[in-house]
């Protein structure tokens, strides 16, 4: 089925279980502790433990590697190193990758601290731990760069962001009756899931299986199948509960490729997790960017001039932090140059975290927002309100966007907020030890949609079972599917079952920008619709007419069992659903509006969050549960990188020092008050058959800006350095 | 982590003398030393399980002030009730301390003897004299954001991570030792704990097998207790700075943490906060009591933190004597 | 005094005997003094509810309840506690039949991916116990009147990280526990 014009009324608009408040029918599962990560799968034989050894230098080469000790320690069954890795695909980059080979141990250089050097299989998990200490390796160290603020004038165009200029914008800003010209800074962040990476892989002959964490079932297949120069089709992959993700699970890693090969070598299964203090150099993480946003507006705040520039690194081959990319699409001005430059650095490999670009780029958009209102006089929800667009600014009323209440959201959210109550200046209201201010800031994220396939089968007796590759990273997705299956076949939820996450069943989108939910439950749409029309044809009646509801399919006053039709075999459809060009037709994005009350510390200069609210628009919303889920973790993320997250270089050394949960903070309950999340009334029917948009990373695109246009509003002091700590509040006040 | 052989003592002298012998290492909560050896960072060759000795008990001593066995957990001694109404400020800095679930397991003598929290000490492939005797201070100019600020050497800048220790030293509290000769000694913390100079990785004066048995409390001393920490969320992070105070008319006794290798007070600082003007007080105490404070560039931001945390620390004791 | 042989340099020791009660079923197990509580529950006997998120005291997802307080299990070693008694995630309800917090995790999406959850409820029952018996908090005004509150849950659940961030939900589930009186 191909999604390539405005959808019709369907069968979801009865919204009889969509949209309605289940909580997940998974639940029950995870809060007894039976649901099965990938570490923890039972095995018909006894595992054996594997043990990542990472580097102990950011840049350089393995001169000599000695595993005599470990090898010869007890339970030890097996020590990898480059020395004898088995053969692997070749890469051209040091990155892992999402769907490329993404070979390990494969020669002796060493391109980022912590990059895995040695790989011990042992009887016990202690075993091999124990033997991995004994491995003695010696490094001819060579100078490195890790220093993204030294490499700004060697910064490339990237090809995944390309430079966008329209009119001139140098004169325009140069002419503005009011302009700010602003740098920002964003650290390096780590995606942290609670889950670490983690891999059991067993072969039996050249049937591989591999139970992972990983986002994106078809992409980690086709990578390890790639890397281990292997079949894709002997590669089976099982991802069905998945314990976090944040984009890190998007890539694959020393677990993965080195628990295969080992388990092959051995013929035994081989089970890894990735030890804690090696996740945040040894994997992915969201790099630092230095950012300069130039705004020039009339008096009346209208826009005219809008310039973003970002500088990023990676290291070679590896994608941009695509700071700028919600600046192109979210306020109107007829001049504009957005553009991106990234260089080379020998840090860890930057990718994905939760919102790529607009997390960190909606910090520096908006703080600035925020400045030029303040230089205007003007109500930072009124200058954004004067700045809505309601096509893409870049190409003009030719490219509507598909839906956007941003304007709503911003006028709803002032009302639920009491934004009319808010302080007028800084330190103009206190509570106790603590200065009280509110910020605002708008919230964007593109709309992304991919292609997804499932199996529906209508089973003897009535009820409903979904299969597909789809993962569940704590999204929902187990229960929104289950919902449009409902829905689809005019059946209760408690009637349908739903299995993911297992290559077995029709590759789907995985988990990933925010397309996940949108996406698979349009592949499950896809499959229920042939399900339906061939369930119709059996009853002979019109499918066009035929209506499913409680469990039968009517025509007109006649009506069959679904129990029925289903007969003794079951009746089984198998769809995909692809798209057009609609998303080229229609610039699509999910909306919304945060507001932030915080309270500064007046002795200490410590931040608190008091409450904070996001309006979201996003389409159909689904699931009201599990999508306000979702907005309370961007949230919760995003005050994370207002306040506290940072991934430490150490720039002589090249590496991230504080590689620990001990160190590496994020929030904790005490961080976080009660948050309320608002959904607008919204469809979109441009975007899928749901006319749902994604909505797990709108709550973490903006909320940080608003945290700190809040500190201000309370402090008086403007941090553009992120993370907000009171050291930096302190220095503002200058004592 | 290596492997290593396990004893469980039967006496305190037991302990102590099975604990002789190099390699060997106490365990009791195991929160610290635990992380440690999994991270290879402590190699004990043999480990003596102390966490069953009869040093469970809290009692009165003849002269009012209390007794604490060294196995005491963290939360049973916050929740004393005689800790809570005589010793407040003990209480105070041991729930501002790591979590609920690691204060129900960490005991009084193992609180004393957590090891430095910098990022460097926590990392077998990096420069630290303190792990790794000679092999240099990464932390000097590297990250140091969040460590000491004095009583620190060219050798090591790490700070004392524990709250309660910095509670215990306003209280003049003691520390009894059994050695393995059977003899018992009593130290002040000053006594106790060694600052780093060219030897970092000594980090107590307590000898080989040397068993922590408990830690006295001098009779009570009245007054306000407080103990405020800054840190950089909220909870269940170590401190930036804290500050452990008593505050009874013009006389304070404060001592502060996550600035130093060890709780940090001194008292020469106290006698200049109380013969200093009512308004200069705080400062005439952080002036002295930092006096030739080396901070880096990185955490300079504490000696003007510390100025400010004291003096809500005097607001809050100055409101909670007038309620 | 119990004791097992010197270690021979670089070579494994002998397995030690401990004897484990873990929700209510008594087992006797020969075991690596290595092997942490948390390895123990999940490698050796098979429940792997109780999670490994940091293996280092980081993040709460091995909380369990040892002799009825909540401890970090990936902080001990199992032969430490020979003759004690544990209770996971799997000893307070099972999918049919729910112990009331994991009903009202369920109810109020006290989670998402799931995988910090045990040890959330873990530390949600030591918790209230807690507050029952009158353990100060570092947010209590007064330390011989200790009442609940969501302020005081925020800060005694900070040692259970949450990345997928459900804490408003959490918070909420627990309070409805607790007014209901049925958190034991």
């Amino acid at each position: 089925m191909k999604f390539e014009q405005a959808s019709p009324p369907n069968p979801i608009d009865q919204e009889r279980v969509v949209t309605r408040p289940f909580t997940r029918i998974e639940g029950p599962l995870k809060v007894s502790g039976q649901a099965p990560y990938a570490y923890e799968y039972g095995l018909p034989e006894a595992p054996t433990y594997g043990f990542v050894l990472g580097a102990g230098i950011a840049h350089g080469r393995v001169t000599r590697i000695d595993t005599t000790q470990a090898e010869a320690a007890p339970g030890v069954l097996l020590v990898l190193t480059h020395e004898n890795m088995p053969a692997q695909a070749r890469s051209d980059t040091p990155v892992p990758q999402q769907r490329e080979a993404s070979p390990q141990l494969s020669g002796p250089e060493i391109r980022h601290y912590h990059q895995a050097v040695a790989f011990v299989v042992a009887e016990t998990f202690e075993q091999a731990r124990a033997a991995a200490n004994l491995i003695e390796v010696e490094y001819e160290v060579t100078p490195g760069q890790f220093t993204l603020a030294d490499t700004v004038d060697s910064g490339k165009e990237p090809k995944d962001a390309v430079d966008s200029v329209v009119g001139d914008f140098e004169s325009a800003f140069a002419d503005a009756a009011a302009t700010v010209d602003l740098t920002f800074t964003t650290p390096d962040q780590s995606q942290a899931p609670m889950e670490p990476h983690a891999t059991i892989a067993q072969w039996d002959g050249d049937q591989l299986t591999v139970h992972t964490a990983h986002q994106v079932v078809h992409w980690v297949r086709r990578g390890l199948a790639l890397t281990l120069n292997v079949p894709q089709k002997d590669v089976r992959v099982v991802a069905a509960f998945i314990g976090g993700g944040f984009g890190t699970k998007l890539l694959f890693f020393s677990d993965a490729v080195l628990s295969a090969a080992a388990a092959r070598l051995l013929g035994r299964p081989v089970k890894t997790t990735l030890h804690r203090p090696l996740i945040f150099n040894n994997t992915s993480h969201r790099a630092a960017t230095i950012q300069r946003v130039r705004l020039g507006a009339d008096p009346d705040g209208t826009l005219h001039a809008v310039g973003h520039d970002t500088w990023t690194g990676n290291l070679p081959g590896g994608d941009s932090e695509p700071a700028c990319e919600q600046t192109k699409y979210l306020y109107g001005g007829e001049h504009r140059q957005i553009r991106t430059r990234q260089s080379e650095l020998d840090l860890p490999p930057g990718a994905s975290m939760r919102a790529p670009g607009e997390a960190v780029g909606m910090l520096a958009l908006e703080g600035a927002m925020d400045e030029l209102a303040e230089k205007l006089g003007l109500d930072p929800v009124e200058l954004r309100l004067r700045n809505d667009v309601q096509f893409d600014p870049e190409k003009g009323p030719k490219r509507p966007f598909s839906s956007r209440r941003l304007a709503a959201a911003l006028r709803t959210g002032a009302k639920a907020f009491g934004w009319d109550d808010r302080p007028r200046a800084p330190r103009e209201r206190q509570d106790g030890e603590w200065y009280v201010g509110y910020g605002v800031a708008s919230a964007f994220r593109t709309n992304l949609v991919m292609p997804s396939g499932a199996t529906v089968r209508l089973n003897p007796g009535g009820t409903l079972t979904v299969e597909t590759q789809m993962t569940d990273i704590g999204t929902g997705s187990y229960t929104v599917l289950a919902q449009v299956a409902a829905e689809m076949l005019g059946l209760d939820l408690n009637q349908v079952e739903v299995k993911l996450g297992d290559s077995d069943f029709p590759q789907a989108s995985g988990s990933g920008g925010s397309w996940g939910a949108n996406s698979s439950s349009a592949g499950v749409y896809a499959a229920c619709d042939e399900l339906r029309r061939d369930l119709a044809q059996k009853a002979g009646y019109q499918s066009a007419n035929a209506v499913f509801r409680g469990g039968k399919v009517w025509q007109g006053a006649e009506c069959t069992e679904l129990s029925e039709l289903a007969g003794k075999g079951g009746v089984e459809a198998t769809a995909r659903m692809t798209y057009g060009d609609l998303t080229e037709q229609f610039m699509q994005a999910g909306f919304g509006a945060h507001f932030v009350e915080v309270g500064v510390n007046a002795h200490t200069g410590e931040v608190r969050v008091r409450r904070a609210l996001s309006v979201v628009a996003a389409g159909r919303i689904l699931n009201p549960v599990t999508a306000r889920s979702q907005c309370l973790g961007g949230m919760t993320m995003g005050i994370g990188s207002a306040l506290m997250e940072a991934l430490h270089v150490d720039h002589d050394l090249g590496l991230f020092v504080n590689h620990d949960l001990g160190e590496y903070h994020v929030p904790v309950h005490a961080d976080i008050p009660d948050l309320d999340v608002l959904f607008l009334d919204e469809l979109d029917d441009q975007s899928s058959p749901l006319r749902a948009k994604g909505v797990g990373e709108l709550g973490i695109s903006g909320v940080g800006a608003a945290v700190a246009n809040a500190v201000y509003n309370a402090s008086g002091v403007r941090v553009r350095d992120f993370p907000i700590t009171l050291d930096k509040i302190l220095a503002g006040w200058d004592d | 982590m290596r492997a290593f052989s396990y004893t469980r003592a039967d006496t305190p002298q037991a302990a102590a003398q099975a604990a002789e012998a190099t390699g060997t290492k106490f365990i009791a909560g195991g929160t610290n030393l635990l992380d440690l050896m999994k991270l290879d960072i402590e190699q004990p060759s043999r480990l003596v399980d102390v966490s069953r000795l009869n040093l469970r008990d809290v009692t009165d001593t003849p002269d009012g002030g209390l007794h604490v066995g060294a196995l005491v957990t963290n939360t049973d001694l916050a929740n004393h009730p005689r800790v809570k109404a005589d010793y407040a400020v003990l209480t105070r800095a041991i729930v501002a301390g790591a979590s609920g679930q690691i204060r129900n397991k960490a005991t009084t003598g193992g609180n004393l003897l957590q090891r430095a929290r910098c990022p460097y000490f926590y990392d077998t492939n990096l420069p630290c004299n303190k792990r790794d005797p000679g092999t240099g201070c990464a932390a000097l100019r590297g990250l140091s954001r969040t460590l000491a600020v004095i009583g620190t050497s060219d050798a090591c800048i790490a700070q004392h991570p524990s709250d309660m220790a910095v509670a215990l030293r306003v209280l003049d509290a003691t520390v009894s030792t059994l050695k393995p000769d059977g003899t018992a000694r009593t130290l002040t913390l000053d006594e106790f704990y060694r600052l780093p100079e060219d030897t970092p990785h000594l980090e107590t004066t307590l000898e080989p097998g040397e068993l922590i048995t408990g830690v006295t409390l001098p009779p009570p001393v009245g007054g306000t207790h407080l103990y405020r920490k800054v840190r950089d969320r909220a909870s269940y992070a170590f401190a930036l700075v804290s500050v452990a105070a008593i505050v009874d008319g013009d006389r304070v006794r404060v001592a502060f943490g996550g600035v130093a290798p060890r709780p940090w007070r001194v008292p020469d600082a106290e006698d200049a906060y109380a013969q200093a003007k009512a308004d200069g007080r705080a400062d005439a105490l952080i002036d002295r009591a930092f006096e030739g404070a080396r901070p880096t560039e990185e955490n300079a931001f504490k000696v003007p933190l510390l100025r400010r945390t004291l003096k809500a620390v005097l607001a809050q004791a100055g409101q909670e004597a007038q309620a | 005094m119990t004791q097992s042989p010197q270690a021979p340099s670089g070579a494994d020791l002998p397995r030690l005997p401990v004897t484990l009660s873990v929700n209510g079923e008594t087992h006797e197990l020969t075991i690596d003094p290595r092997v942490t509580l948390l390895d123990t529950l999940r490698e050796h006997l098979h429940l792997t509810g109780t999670k490994k998120g940091c293996d280092h005291g980081q993040c709460g997802a091995c909380t369990v309840l040892l002799d009825g307080q909540r401890v970090l299990s990936c902080l001990t070693l199992a032969v430490m506690h020979d003759g004690q008694s544990v209770t996971t995630v799997e000893g307070l309800g099972t999918p049919d039949h729910l112990h009331p917090l994991q009903d009202a995790f369920v109810r109020h999406d006290g989670y998402q991916c799931g995988y910090c959850t045990p040890g959330q409820l873990c530390s949600s029952v030591g918790t209230l116990d807690e507050i029952a018996r009158g353990v100060p908090s570092h947010v209590t005004a007064d330390l011989d009147a200790v009442t609940f509150s969501a302020e005081e849950l925020r800060e005694r659940l900070s040692g259970n990280i949450c990345r997928c961030a459900a804490y408003p939900n959490i918070i909420a589930a627990v309070t409805e526990v607790h007014a209901a009186g049925d958190g034991a």
